[in-house]
């Protein structure tokens, strides 16, 4: 699966990211940017998988998708609150 | 051939190291060095943990910067408000003006209470030497209630630093028999206990043996000091009557103010090479970058060599392709004596061994022994 065709506000590449980890990369992302923007990250933790789509539903926000790569996967963010 | 300005901005831990290592590889005739520091005092940060326990004061954890640093360092002490990347010069509050061939900004993080509504008013923290007496004091008042700690935002410096004081609170209370009295309960911001998976795997079953309640996808919006609750942004809300929270950190106000950095003021670094994205010759070190790795000395210690390699390679012209693999070593106090170790890179995920009494000696032995292995470079 390919990246959708969307504009990317922030790209975080938190590949091999152990601590603070790809999840509070992305939280830190998101907080760091205004209302309506698409925030991505990049993960090679498989834990991400499962936490990243969790808090983004906890947290209000929508859940583009995962969109696997090469070795790594690229999860898609858009913050609405 | 001219001399090269080196101007280190910042003298904590990352900026000393990496003046005292450029003037060991470089003589006078090929580089000039000037370290700047806002208060030409060195502090050893993880001192502070330990004060709200009644451990050593403050002042133990600190040290004249010019007595750490190399002779051929020049140190200015001042306040450097700008910088202008491509005119390649610092200004300092007093209008001087430090011209730079490479400029490496370590100015660490800042501290921003105001950043969470509410922070200044209702919450304890440990992470200036003030913070941490005034919750010493309040810690010796403190008669039994609930306590609630955790961190008020993202990033912050040391991630281990909560958990391990929830650890430490928890035998201080017991000792003192307030713990029947007291209820603990420690927030995390994600779905486990700790960031590290294999480290929430032990970590839990010792806070439920403990009696320390945890909730989990806690990131707080705001405090309400009147009625004594703190409120998260995933819709939680929870009472307190002793709140200790990280408090909001940022970046230096001189990276924002000259265009360098993200909003918050974290300086844009190439995760390997540490050079600045938009400026080559301009290096982040520390906490200061936006690097994914725990803002943390261990951190700025392992990048100062690389930033060293480089810069000094270059003036020699041998250029050194050094990179920074993201290499992190802490120690995680777990309470009643014992401590664990995290040791990791961008490719090595930590394995931390089960806590024992070793790691909280080692832990300790750091302490005292930093002023002599790591401004030196011994380590
Ligand atoms: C409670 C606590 C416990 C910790 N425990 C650990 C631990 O166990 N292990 C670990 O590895 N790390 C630990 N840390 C983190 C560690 O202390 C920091 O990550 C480390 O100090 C970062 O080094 P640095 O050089 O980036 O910044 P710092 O050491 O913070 O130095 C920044 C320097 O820049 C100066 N400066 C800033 N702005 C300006 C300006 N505009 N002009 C002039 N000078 C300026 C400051 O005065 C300061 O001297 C802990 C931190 C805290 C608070």
């Amino acid at each position: 699966m390919t990246t959708p065709n969307i504009t990317i506000d922030k790209e975080i590449d938190a590949r091999g990211s152990h601590c603070p980890g790809p999840m509070m990369e992305l939280i830190r992302g998101i907080k760091s940017v205004p209302v309506g923007s698409v925030v991505a990250v990049l993960s090679s933790d498989p834990g991400s998988a499962k936490d990243i789509p969790i808090w983004v539903q906890k947290a209000g926000h929508e859940f583009i998708g995962a969109f696997p790569e090469q070795g790594y996967t690229r999860f898609i963010v858009r913050k609405t609150r | 051939m001219t001399v090269k300005q080196i101007v280190v901005l910042g003298g904590g831990v990352g900026g000393t190291l990496v003046a005292n290592l450029l003037a060991g590889q470089l003589t006078r005739k090929q580089a000039q060095i000037t370290l700047i520091d806002r208060t030409g005092k060195h502090v050893y940060q993880p001192g502070w943990l330990y004060v709200p326990f009644g451990g050593a004061p403050p002042e133990r954890w600190e040290r004249n910067e010019r007595s750490l640093l190399r002779r051929s360092v020049d140190l200015l002490i001042g306040d450097a408000v700008k910088v202008d990347p491509h005119e390649r010069f610092v200004e300092m509050a007093d209008g001087t003006q430090l011209p730079f061939d490479y400029l490496i900004i370590s100015t660490g993080a800042r501290i921003d209470p105001d950043a969470v509504p509410g922070y200044r008013e209702g919450a304890h923290h440990f992470y200036t030497a003030e913070a941490a007496l005034r919750l010493h004091a309040a810690l010796r008042e403190f008669t039994g209630g609930k306590v609630v700690i955790g961190v008020a935002d993202i990033p912050y410096k040391c991630p281990p630093a909560p958990l391990e004081f929830t650890f430490m609170l928890e035998d201080e209370l017991r000792k003192r028999g307030l713990r029947e009295k007291t209820e603990i309960t420690y927030l995390s911001p994600i779905g486990r206990v700790f960031t590290i998976e294999s480290v929430a795997e032990f970590v839990t079953p010792m806070l439920e043996e403990r009696g320390i309640n945890y909730e989990l996808f806690f990131n707080t919006e705001s405090i309400d000091p009147v009625e004594r609750t703190v409120s998260s942004l995933e819709g939680t809300t929870l009472p307190y009557d002793l709140l200790v929270l990280v408090p909001p950190h940022r970046g230096a106000k001189l990276i924002i103010d000259s265009g360098l950095g993200d909003v918050q003021g974290w300086l844009p670094t190439d995760r390997e090479t540490l050079q600045h994205k938009q400026f080559p010759y301009i290096y982040g070190l520390g906490d200061a970058t936006d690097l994914p790795v725990s803002k943390s000395g261990a951190a700025a210690h392992f990048e100062a060599k690389v930033i060293a390699h480089r810069i000094a390679g270059e003036i020699k012209g041998k250029p050194s392709d050094e990179r920074y693999h993201g290499q992190v070593m802490c120690f995680l106090e777990t309470g009643r004596g014992q401590a664990t170790q995290l040791v990791f890179d961008y490719t090595h995920p930590p394995q931390p061994p089960k806590p024992s009494a070793y790691y909280h000696y080692e832990k300790a032995l750091l302490n005292r022994a930093y002023w002599h292995l790591v401004p030196t470079g011994i380590v």
